[in-house]
């Protein structure tokens, strides 16, 4: 009963925040609007006794690819007026897209009135049991070898990127720091002996 | 289940160059733009130390370690053995043009050892999860190799297509793995075979997953209808590039149809074979007739590789010891002439002054009768005439094709038309490796400019061509490995 009860709470105010998502005319609000929902589909995970899938969620997505994608769209100067132009135009395929949509989870919903066993809930795990814990054995232990290459292709990423991105452009202008501490008050300041200002 | 620690010797290989690459990796930070030939003379050594780790890893007897997704046996070593030799000859072919126009970064040594180490991986998988970890390190390598100079728009628009295209053919890839996965529970290849001889070959999930999977191995091949991005590819990228990926990349490929077509799927050969056997016609067919009409050299031998991709694939299509054994065969011998003709643009090339095109190798037997010698060689050897080892390539494939149809019964009547087209579209081909030298040898220098190369760079290239020539004079040693390996 109090899990029902959590799981609409959640639920209610993920749906919320997605149409938050959608609806937000500002682009930070709707990004802040996603973060919302994903650490409402994190509680949902956690009911289902996916603890880590739900740590990793709010962890990898909330903390690193959210901050990411408010950096992008804060420097990214989008026209919001320019985006919306089109929305009455594709209206119609808009509401053909979200009509299937409907139809088939009104099926999902349909078929699960059959009382089908494949679509109950797993049962609960025991008390002690820890899926990072399982996770983990078979990452480091059977799989340790496309886990090392995973790694290595991690390592390929960051020499690709900062091949591609890092170049010593001609007349850029930078700091020499070296130069700037190494400097003495002879370089920079003149003195001029001035005579005095005459007075009238 | 008590987990019991992997065996890590057969790994040795792969080890040993990620060991060394991170050496490079670092070494390179402390050298100078105008030195950085020291990168170039550590990545050789490099490479010298993966030769012998590799023939210290040589197993006796087929070794699977790391649970199942990772195996040594005979075939690795000489494939291994044969892309290590060859990304240091594209070293040597690479550094003088690299120097002259002004790419001056030690990363193209590094992001090439990386793309060694993903067809390593790719080499000795024996698991889906291993191949495709393999295949991406290899692409993603490849991407980065192709966008390398950064201030030609021509480079970033091939690395553009090669990125787009290759993600949805790894999605595709990954899609038929999944589906298979679904079907048979396993994804190491050795269980793979047995769960489907098991389950028998008629479930339709298994040739959707197939299917999907084919598409993988037929992108990175280049065979038709999934050849789109090779040509722009071949030519965007510089030569050092395209010597790289028209090279290489063949024997990763082969690895990649090796061990997921014919170790992991063997019970579904009457499904792949069938399959291979359109796009490897279509192959044969549209990349002679496209060749013929390309004025780029590299273009040309781009359309020529899908071509050639066509045998590797018929190779399969044989379905016995002896088709899969000619398909080495045609892969070893390619890989080394192809490396061979790539090599020879690069050294046309000189500063500020691509040779792209056909017109260039105009009157080279004039300015360098020796290299133009070795041209010919690459030429009449990817044409397959006798005695170039072409030839002997060509000849396997068509023997094997034909061996199979005595056996094939009622489809007979298709092996023997295949090996018809086969022969047909060698002639066509033909046309277009003797223009080049009509061009060398026939008509008048326009730039007399002597070629100048570095002395390693006319030992590699000489001794290139001498292999090319020699091997198809005494075929056999390379043969009897071929077949020693697959048996």
């Amino acid at each position: 009963m109090f899990l029902n009860l959590l799981f609409y709470t959640f639920g209610a105010v993920l749906v919320g925040a997605a149409l938050g998502v959608v609806f937000s005319r500002n682009p930070v609000h709707a990004i802040m609007f996603l973060v919302l929902a994903f650490f409402n589909s994190a509680v949902l995970w956690l009911l289902l006794e996916a603890e880590f899938l739900a740590i990793a969620l709010v962890l990898v997505y909330v903390g690193a690819v959210m901050v990411l994608f408010l950096f992008v769209v804060m420097m990214l100067d989008v026209n919001v007026e320019q985006v919306r132009e089109g929305f009455a135009r594709y209206m119609p395929v808009g509401l053909l897209v979200a009509f299937i949509m409907v139809v088939e989870l009104g099926q999902v919903i349909w078929v699960r009135s059959w009382g089908i066993s494949t679509l109950t809930t797993a049962p609960p795990l025991p008390e002690d049991y820890s899926n990072t814990k399982a996770l983990g054995k078979v990452l480091y232990t059977e799989h340790v070898y496309a886990f090392e290459l995973a790694s290595v292709i991690l390592l390929l990423a960051i020499v690709a990127a900062i091949t591609l991105t890092m170049r010593k452009r001609p007349n850029l202008k930078q700091q020499d720091i070296a130069a700037q501490v190494a400097v003495r008050r002879e370089d920079r300041v003149r003195l001029v002996s001035m005579p005095a200002e005459k007075k009238e | 289940m008590p987990f019991i620690t992997p065996d890590f010797a057969p790994a040795l290989a792969e080890m040993t160059l990620l060991g060394a690459l991170c050496v490079v990796l670092i070494a390179d930070l402390f050298v100078s733009d105008e030195r950085r030939v020291i990168t170039f003379w550590i990545s050789i050594a490099a490479l010298a130390v993966t030769l012998i780790a590799i023939l210290a890893a040589q197993p006796l007897s087929r070794e699977i370690t790391f649970s199942g997704s990772f195996v040594n046996d005979s075939l690795s070593t000489v494939l291994k053995f044969a892309a290590a030799l060859c990304l240091g000859v594209v070293f040597i072919y690479s550094r003088d043009y690299l120097m002259r126009n002004g790419l001056r970064k030690g990363e193209f040594y590094l992001l090439s050892l990386f793309g060694l180490l993903g067809i390593f991986v790719m080499i000795s998988a024996n698991s889906m999860l291993t191949i495709y970890l393999g295949m991406e390190m290899l692409s993603l390598s490849l991407y980065s190799l192709v966008a390398f100079d950064r201030d030609s728009s021509s480079c970033a628009e091939a690395a553009m297509k090669y990125f787009v295209l290759g993600a949805i053919a790894s999605g595709a890839f990954l899609y038929g793995v999944s589906l298979i996965y679904g079907v048979t529970g396993t994804i190491q290849f050795d269980v793979l075979t047995t769960r489907v001889a098991e389950a028998g070959s008629d479930d339709v999930a298994l040739w959707f997953g197939l299917a999907f999977v084919l598409v993988g191995i037929a992108f990175k091949f280049g065979a038709v209808p999934f050849h789109m991005w090779l040509p722009d590819v071949y030519q965007g990228a510089r030569t050092p590039v395209t010597i790289y990926l028209g090279s290489l990349t063949k024997l990763a490929s082969f690895a990649l149809a090796t061990r997921i077509l014919v170790e992991g799927l063997p019970a579904l050969y009457e499904q792949w074979h069938q399959m291979l056997l359109v796009m490897a016609v279509l192959s044969l067919i549209f990349g002679n007739i496209v060749a013929i009409a390309q004025t780029n050299i590299k273009r040309m031998l781009a359309y020529s590789t899908i071509f050639h991709v066509g045998f590797i694939l018929l190779g399969f299509f044989a379905g016995n010891a002896e088709g899969y054994q000619a398909s080495l065969f045609y892969t070893l011998t390619y890989t080394f002439t192809a490396l061979g003709a790539f090599g020879t643009v690069a050294l046309l090339s000189r500063a500020g002054f691509e040779a792209e095109n056909l017109e260039d190798f105009r009157g080279l037997n004039a300015r360098s009768p020796w290299f133009a010698a070795m041209m010919a060689c690459f030429m009449l050897s990817l044409a397959g005439i006798p005695p170039w080892v072409g030839f002997w390539a060509k000849l396997h494939v068509i023997a094997a094709v034909l061996d199979a149809g005595r056996f094939a019964g009622d489809t007979a009547v298709i092996f023997f038309s295949v090996a018809v087209i086969m022969v047909l579209f060698s002639v066509v081909g033909a046309f277009y490796y003797l223009r080049v030298l009509k061009y060398m040898y026939f008509d008048e220098a326009v730039d007399r400019h002597t070629l100048e190369a570095p002395a390693d760079m006319r030992v590699a290239l000489s001794l290139n061509g001498l292999a090319v020539i020699g091997v198809g004079l005494a075929p056999g040693g390379l043969f009897a490995l071929c077949a020693q390996v697959i048996g």
